[in-house]
């Protein structure tokens, strides 16, 4: 656009003529703001036009999940108790975006408020995967996740509590990225579980979330839980140059029963990143990984259901106001008709952790277990640079399935649970492509292994595998140097599924 | 309204719960205006105040400053680390479905004020006090299927202080309560105003047999105080009230009652409190608070002169009867403006030696304490906004002690200076009213009134007192009102003996 090759106006349009024809399929797409995107299209070529420099995402498309407020744009959180909610603010991120001259292009779907790991429990309907439409692309930013790679918009803005936004990014085959708590402002992003929610981003490939970070990043006096610490210039900072980098590998990543196209595509990684100079490193975490899943459980729904508690009728959203017949009413049926079947089991178990008499035994204990986790990790850390690991335990698993079973959510996220209670930064990559085996135990709950042959080489048969990198407290410039490098000898993240 | 006096019969065991809004320019976690005087509804929020979707909470260091001040007047202890907790509870005024508050590390603890009633000191022990926001206001206008929300109020920062049950009497009671107000109010934390709201006082009400050391099994909490008069009211409607369950060997019931200030009784409140559970949780979005020692240490020496220090000083430094000290120290800004004008007199001292500072003084007292008062009530108008100056007030001061003018010029000359301004001796020369005080001129005034009024003077030498009045009046009628009293009455006293 600099060069005037092509203007916002002609980008946006090529955009949103894309979303229309393929949103159909995919219901990637809560909300399509075309009005305001032509509007901003316009706003940003004019910009452009004029003498100075321009920012860096000036002009430039992107879409934002439903959970980001974004004024004058519906914000729903995919949930029917927030239908017909307009934000009369805008959240800090967006705020940042939309300074830069940005272009919004719509608010993606996701599981509602956030809570779940295959986009299914939106009240707008599933998202589906772009790489198969029958299968989950997973969640929560599940939209977010399928927009970019079905090349619906150059990067989408998504958030992560315990692995939505790179178990999605691993089953789509795109580059997500979950920062530090505390690295970018929480303020405008619905809540869902306030020490651990971590907006960040989806792309095309590790540079430029790197560009995407510097913008996003940075302490905002309106969220008292960013950190006074500076950004770095990432993208500068970039390099692929990983002579000494120690990178930890956990035999408790490895989950037995894996997919094992999946843990070969990751062996390989690691090959190649060795090749690239890197030293591998074994590592244990055992009290992560065995209790990450439980305190998190605890610690994540009882802050969900106080965080809920808003949703109540009076101020805005789905109200039974009307039609009550008393306060109580006006509360119980408006939450009632509002809210998802798994929004309402999270808030009723996060309230029963926090009741009299059970918080001692619950929540504060998980709360000691998580400083021995956080502790295990920096303890980690000091031998080494990044941890590596596979993201998800399988490839997307067929639709409908994890409405079957509400574990669902804990097994494929065990992987991202425990760095995100740790507050770590971590980047999901493409990696390669598994062929699923819905029989094992992580491509399916049901049935026993079956066991097909296998082919050594890999090939673009299967679906989407990524490899996640996580950082200590602040070292997101680690992760992205790493897996800079692995994207300058690999074209992983330059595959795209074949849509209209 | 029927006044109850309290019975002797069974003592009264009082803990009071008192909140205090905070006098801060914006709200306890969000930058809305924190303004009590505010009618329009609904104006001072924002996004955060009525809990939109994604909003977070940021803490007013305002707030906590004046807390931690409240704190340390108060005698607690200040832990190095405080936290808040959300207090969970569904109800219209509270938008966010919890309110931020302080559950198990509040700010300050384990304090204490002392008082002084009938002359004895008696110290009440305080409990706590902690930090935590308001709710907004539920409006039901009458005859009407629906209820309003007004969330102005919510959001503001409020002070809950909390006493253990160490007060005995309605008049233990009362003075704690204007101890505890005086104190907010000299640290400019609040202008503690039951009438507007900015303070609340929740009486925790039981009554034991007297020489009983147990705390009874009971208390009832009464709402609805507005004033302080309406709290000694309650208070002893209460004490009366229980006295009479007991009499007839029943308990008390443990609820909530409410103050009917109309019919000036308790009546039960329905109570909306079944057991509630809060669900207390440490506060997600704010980090924990830490008091450094550095920051307690600053805060201390930084600390303005507390009620009890200035009524120890004027005792001492001023010899003020206590009386006086007390109707001064209840009024802040006249305090305030009483120093200012005692700091003149000293000015004027040092350049002019000779001057009764005591006398001076006092004079001051009395005048702060009766003619400024009066004017200002009159007018509804403040101690700093006064046209007269504290220079001027203590000019004419002098004025007087110097004889320069008699005590009924000088209230015509403070009139002048309290509604136009102006210097007092220009105003004395103004409106002629220089008072004689020559003793030659009086002498001569005097010798003319014995010469002319034989008659009361045999009479006054025969015994008769009224009549030595008489003739200070002819004598001060010969001086057209303008004699000095004082030097009237000596020398006519020398010259008739």
């Amino acid at each position: 656009m600099d060069e005037k090759k092509i203007s916002s106006l002609e980008l946006t349009k090529y955009f949103l003529a894309r979303i229309k024809s393929v949103n159909k399929e995919l219901n990637a797409f809560i909300t399509i703001s075309e009005e305001e995107a032509l509007k901003q299209a316009k706003d940003a070529d004019d910009f452009i036009n004029s003498p100075g420099e321009n920012p860096f995402l000036c002009g430039i498309p992107y879409a934002a999940k439903d959970l980001f407020c974004t004024k004058g744009v519906r914000t729903t959180a995919a949930s029917k108790i927030l239908d017909n909610y307009i934000p009369p603010f805008d959240s800090t991120v967006i705020k940042k975006i939309r300074d830069q001259k940005s272009v919004l292009l719509g608010k993606t779907n996701l599981d509602q408020f956030a809570h779940g790991s295959s986009g299914e429990t939106s009240a707008f309907g599933p998202t589906k995967n772009p790489w198969d439409k029958t299968r989950m692309p997973g969640g929560s930013s599940s939209g977010s996740a399928a927009a970019v790679a079905a090349g619906l918009t150059p990067w989408a803005a998504a958030t992560e509590t315990g692995g939505s936004i790179r178990y999605p990014s691993s089953l789509c085959g795109i580059t997500g990225w979950k920062p530090t708590y505390g690295r970018v402002s929480r303020y405008g992003v619905i809540a869902m579980g306030s020490s651990l929610d971590s907006p960040g981003a989806m792309a095309y490939c590790v540079e430029d979330i790197a560009r995407l970070a510097e913008i996003l990043a940075g302490q905002d006096e309106k969220d008292s839980t960013t950190g006074r610490v500076e950004v770095p210039a990432y993208s500068k900072n970039l390099s692929p140059n990983l002579k000494g980098v120690k990178i930890g590998i956990a035999e408790e990543y490895f989950l037995e029963g894996m997919n094992e196209d999946l843990k070969k595509r990751v062996e390989d990684a690691l090959k190649q990143l060795e090749n690239l100079g890197v030293k591998l490193v074994k590592v244990h975490v055992p009290v992560s990984a065995k209790f990450g899943s439980l305190v998190y459980a605890i610690v994540a729904l009882s802050e969900i259901s106080s965080n809920l508690a808003r949703y109540d009728g009076i101020r805005y959203g789905h109200t039974a106001n009307g039609t009550a017949k008393d306060l109580m009413e006006v509360y119980t049926r408006s939450r009632a008709e509002g809210f998802g079947d798994e929004a309402k089991r999270r808030i009723m178990t996060g309230t029963y952790v926090l009741s009299a008499g059970y918080y001692d035994a619950y929540y504060k204990k998980a709360q000691k277990v998580r400083r021995l986790i956080i502790n295990e990790f920096a303890d980690t850390f000091k031998n080494i640079d990044v941890l590596a690991a596979p993201t998800g335990p399988g490839v997307a698993q067929k639709l409908g399935h994890a409405a079957d079973d509400p574990l669902f959510g804990y097994i494929v996220d065990q992987l991202n649970i425990p760095s995100s209670l740790a507050g770590l930064p971590a980047l999901s990559v493409p990696c390669g492509f598994a062929r699923p085996t819905d029989g094992d135990p992580f491509d399916s709950a049901q049935g026993r292994p079956e066991r097909q042959s296998r082919d050594e080489t890999p090939s673009m048969d299967g679906l989407p595998v990524g490899l996640q990198l996580i950082g200590p407290q602040w070292g997101e410039q680690k992760i992205f140097n790493v897996g800079y490098a692995y994207q300058q000898v690999t074209d992983w993240h330059r595959k795209h599924p074949n849509l209209a | 309204m029927k006044e109850y006096q309290s019975s002797t019969e069974y003592k009264p065991v009082i803990g009071f719960e008192i909140h205090i809004q905070l006098a801060t320019k914006s709200k306890m976690f969000s930058p809305a205006p924190n303004n009590p005087d505010e009618k329009a509804p609904n104006t001072n929020i924002d996004e955060i105040v009525t809990g939109q979707p994604g909003t977070l909470p940021v803490a007013n260091k305002e707030a906590i400053r004046l807390a931690a001040m409240v704190g340390l007047a108060l005698n607690c202890e200040i832990d190095e680390f405080s936290k808040f907790d959300r207090k969970h509870y569904f109800y219209p005024d509270l938008p966010k479905g919890y309110q931020i508050s302080q559950y198990d590390r509040p700010i300050s603890k384990k304090g204490y004020l002392d008082i002084v009633v009938n002359g004895k000191t008696k110290r009440i022990r305080i409990t706590r006090a902690h930090l935590e926001e308001d709710a907004g206001k539920n409006i039901h206008p009458e005859g009407l299927p629906y209820s309003l929300v007004d969330y102005n109020r919510a959001g503001c920062p409020l002070l809950e202080i909390v006493t253990e049950p160490d007060i005995e009497s309605t008049e233990e009671g009362k003075v704690f309560l204007q101890e505890l107000r005086n104190i907010v109010r000299y640290l400019g934390a609040s202008d503690a105003d039951m009438e507007k709201g900015t303070m609340r006082v929740e009486p925790n009400i039981s009554v034991r047999k007297p020489g009983e050391k147990a705390l009874p099994n009971y208390k009832v909490e009464v709402k609805n105080i507005n004033s302080f008069k309406f709290a000694e009211a309650a208070i002893n409607f209460e004490i009366n009230r229980q006295t009479e369950i007991l009499k007839e060997g029943k308990i008390p019931k443990q609820v909530t009652m409410g103050w009917n200030e109309k019919g000036g009784f308790t009546v039960e409140q329905r109570s909306k409190e079944e057991a509630h559970d809060y669900r207390y949780m440490p506060e997600p979005d704010l980090p924990v608070l830490q008091f450094t020692k550095s920051y307690l240490e600053d805060l201390k020496n930084k600390m303005p002169e507390l009620p009890a220090q200035k009524r120890a000083r004027f005792n001492e430094e001023y010899n003020l009867p206590e009386a006086d000290i007390e109707n001064l120290i209840n009024w802040k800004e006249l305090t305030y403006y009483f120093e200012e004008v005692v700091s003149e007199i000293d000015e004027w001292i040092t350049q002019a030696p000779g001057l009764d500072r005591n006398q001076l003084i006092k004079n001051a007292a009395n005048w702060c304490l009766q003619d400024f008062s009066a004017l200002l009530n009159q007018n509804a108008s403040k101690p700093q906004d006064a046209r007269v100056t504290a220079e001027n007030f203590a000019e004419m001061l002098m004025l007087i002690q110097q004889g320069k003018i008699s005590t009924s010029a000088a209230k015509q000359v403070f009139k002048e200076m309290f509604e136009k301004g102006g210097e007092p001796d220009n105003i004395v020369k103004d409106l002629g009213l220089e008072q004689v005080s020559d003793e030659s001129a009086i002498s001569s005034v005097i010798d003319l009134v014995i010469a002319n009024n034989v008659k009361a003077v045999a009479d006054y030498k025969a015994g008769q007192e009224k009549s030595f009045g008489f003739l200070v009046g002819q004598a001060m009628k010969e001086l057209k009102g303008k004699g000095n009293p004082q030097k009237i009455n000596e020398l006519l006293k020398e010259k008739l003996r």
